[in-house]
């Protein structure tokens, strides 16, 4: 089945909770050409991680942005995110660093853990997850949906409320990028990929 | 009149704390000299003004039956040409989810200065709709822009707008950042239109229960209905309500010039105690058929409170009106006046009648001059996860 990578947030709350799973395009907007990972099923879906006040920087086609928002992880042990998934865009985990005097962006080597009862925020500026190319525009006030993959195989999946955002404007570092995913050259997050 | 008007201790009583509010009445009778009731000291600013909270959910807006917070900005925007139904919906649900957060004292998300957003003290964002909003989600709107009225001066850049923002706090700063915050979240979606400043007296200087004077120093707010006085005026069965927002300019310098018999007479009403001219105390129901040795009405028939009063409690309008003082020109004349926010459940049936004989005959014209006006739909209040206009633009 398809997910919309992003939903309009016109619909009313009960359409959306009943029928988004069978509605597929009804939000509008999304072409969904990107290839849509299928749904986690519930019963991979852990119960360690949480999501706290997500959100996602808006922007047009082709644009890197980013997601950002508080991990939380009210267990007694280390959760470690592997990776991150989104119908609305190929994605990395991204930290910064600070490479030559400045600070950029490059995929966080092993993922991101979340210690025992700890919280870890994703901000501008800090470890975050990375949207490098949306296949249609994240628009202010759109909803993204996303899943992380925990090393434990289990999923956590999240919707993120598009926000224009000035901010956020990090260059990604060339030496690191993954092949497939990143632009040749180093790229301020926010301007429209070649 | 009686120089220790009765409504003084009557009024501090109510203001609970009976026993420091007794003693307070009493050391204050001594020393009080004008004998206006709000130069009466009151306790102690309550510590926790900063941290008070207004529940932004509910089935009615906040920011219309509390008590006016001391300050607020009132923003109208003008949706950009690109902006449809869809896109308000979504322009509201970001701006309803920063509302909810920033007024408990909480970051909206992406909020860069978090830290500003800690102190809410009151804050309330209430949303209202104006006819272009209307017309851009293709629905009939209830609002309609007032009739013109022969005492209007207005100007363009206070007039009109389709999507407005009142912002009430106790504190400035609280609001700026709300301000702020809102408006950058609007922006793909809306310009800004105007913006509108006002101040009431701060937090602890006086307590709720006194009504508080305007730039002309009167009291102003008497009258208003109160309680359970404010739901048949200014609730619909569905929770909306109506908002007009005038900008009305006082001419102060030729306020200046009245004496205060003259003051009084133009309004009906006593500068000091606020009491109608036909009684002793503000509470004292105005009685327009009392007359004085002359065989003359006590309340002039031209006065406002005489052309402005309204007896059915489902016709009286609730008036938040806030003071605004910009920057005095070369001559130190100032630029003041109210910001006068009135809500009703139905403007043209209560508050354009009010308004046309205000137009046609009220003395207080002299000193008023109205030069700015719009008018909004207040819709609905939500509950956590709706957002506000749902129930229009879903
Ligand atoms: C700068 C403009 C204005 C000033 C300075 C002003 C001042 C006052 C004052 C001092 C009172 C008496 C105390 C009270 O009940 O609050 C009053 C009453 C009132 N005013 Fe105004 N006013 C202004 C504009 C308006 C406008 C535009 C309207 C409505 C169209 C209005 C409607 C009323 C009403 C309904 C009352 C209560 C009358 C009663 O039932 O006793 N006022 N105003
Ligand atoms: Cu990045």
């Amino acid at each position: 089945m398809r997910n919309p990578s992003i939903r309009r947030r016109t619909l009313s709350v009960t359409v959306l909770t009943g029928v988004l799973a069978t509605l597929g395009l009804a939000g509008c907007g999304s072409d969904s050409s990107s290839t849509a990972s299928p749904a986690p099923g519930p019963s991979t879906v852990a119960a360690t991680l949480t999501v706290k006040d997500p959100w996602v920087k808006a922007a047009t086609a082709g644009t890197m942005t980013a997601a950002f928002g508080v991990l939380v992880n009210d267990t007694g042990a280390d959760v470690t995110i592997t990776s991150a998934e989104s119908p609305a865009s190929p994605m990395e985990l991204h930290e910064m660093t600070m490479k030559d005097g400045k600070m950029v962006m490059q995929p966080k080597q092993g993922g991101f853990v979340i210690k025992a009862r700890s919280t870890h925020e994703l901000s501008p500026g800090g470890d975050h997850l990375m949207l490098m190319k949306p296949a249609t525009a994240i628009e202010a006030g759109d909803e993204v949906s996303f899943t992380l993959k925990l090393a434990d195989g289990s999923t956590v999946p999240f919707t993120a409320i598009a926000k224009p955002f000035a901010g956020a404007g990090e260059s990604y570092d060339p030496g690191m990028a993954m092949p497939g995913s990143a632009p040749a050259s180093a790229m301020p997050m926010g301007s429209t990929a070649p | 009149m009686s120089s220790r008007p009765s409504p003084v201790s009557r009024r501090r009583l109510l203001a609970g704390g009976a026993v420091a509010g007794l003693g307070a009445v009493a050391a204050a009778g001594a020393t009080v000299v004008t004998g206006a009731a709000d130069v009466l000291p009151v306790q102690a600013a309550v510590p926790d003004t900063g941290t008070a909270t207004v529940p932004f959910y509910g089935t009615r807006q906040a920011g219309v039956a509390q008590d006016p917070p001391a300050q607020a900005a009132f923003v109208a925007l003008t949706l950009a040409a690109g902006t449809d139904k869809r896109a308000v919906a979504r322009m509201m649900r970001l701006l309803t989810d920063d509302a909810a957060r920033l007024t408990r004292g909480e970051p909206a998300l992406g909020d860069t200065d978090a830290t500003l957003a800690v102190l809410p003290a009151r804050l309330t964002v209430t949303f209202g709709f104006g006819p272009g909003l209307y017309a851009v989600a293709g629905q009939r709107s209830p609002v309609a822009d007032l009739p013109a009225f022969a005492i209007d001066r207005l100007e363009k850049r206070w007039s009109g707008g389709d999507l407005l923002l009142q912002i009430c706090a106790d504190d400035p700063l609280t609001v700026t950042h709300t301000q702020r915050m809102l408006i950058k979240d609007a922006r793909p979606f809306a310009a800004v239109r105007w913006v509108q400043q006002g101040f009431r007296r701060s937090p602890g200087v006086q307590s709720p229960e006194h009504t508080q004077r305007n730039v002309l120093g009167q009291l102003d707010g008497t009258a208003n209905p109160r309680g359970p006085g404010i739901d048949p005026a200014v609730w619909n069965p569905d929770g909306s309500t109506q908002l007009v927002v005038r900008r009305i300019r006082a001419e102060i310098e030729k306020w200046d010039l009245l004496s205060v018999t003259d003051k009084e007479n133009a309004v009906g009403r006593r500068m000091a105690t606020g009491a109608p001219l036909s009684g002793t105390d503000e509470h004292d129901d105005p009685d327009f058929t009392a007359l004085d040795d002359a065989g003359l009405p006590k309340i002039p028939d031209f006065s406002h409170v005489t052309r402005a009063h309204v007896t059915d409690p489902a016709m009286k309008i609730l008036r938040r009106p806030y003071n605004y003082d910009g920057v005095p020109n070369a001559l130190g004349h100032p630029d003041a006046g109210l910001i006068f926010a009135a809500f009703q459940r139905d403007i043209a049936r209560q508050f354009v009648p009010i308004q046309q004989r205000l137009a046609d005959k009220d003395l207080l014209n002299e000193w008023i001059t109205p030069i700015g006006s719009a008018v909004f739909a207040v819709p609905p209040g939500c509950s956590e996860g709706g957002w506000i206009g749902e129930q229009v633009l879903a």
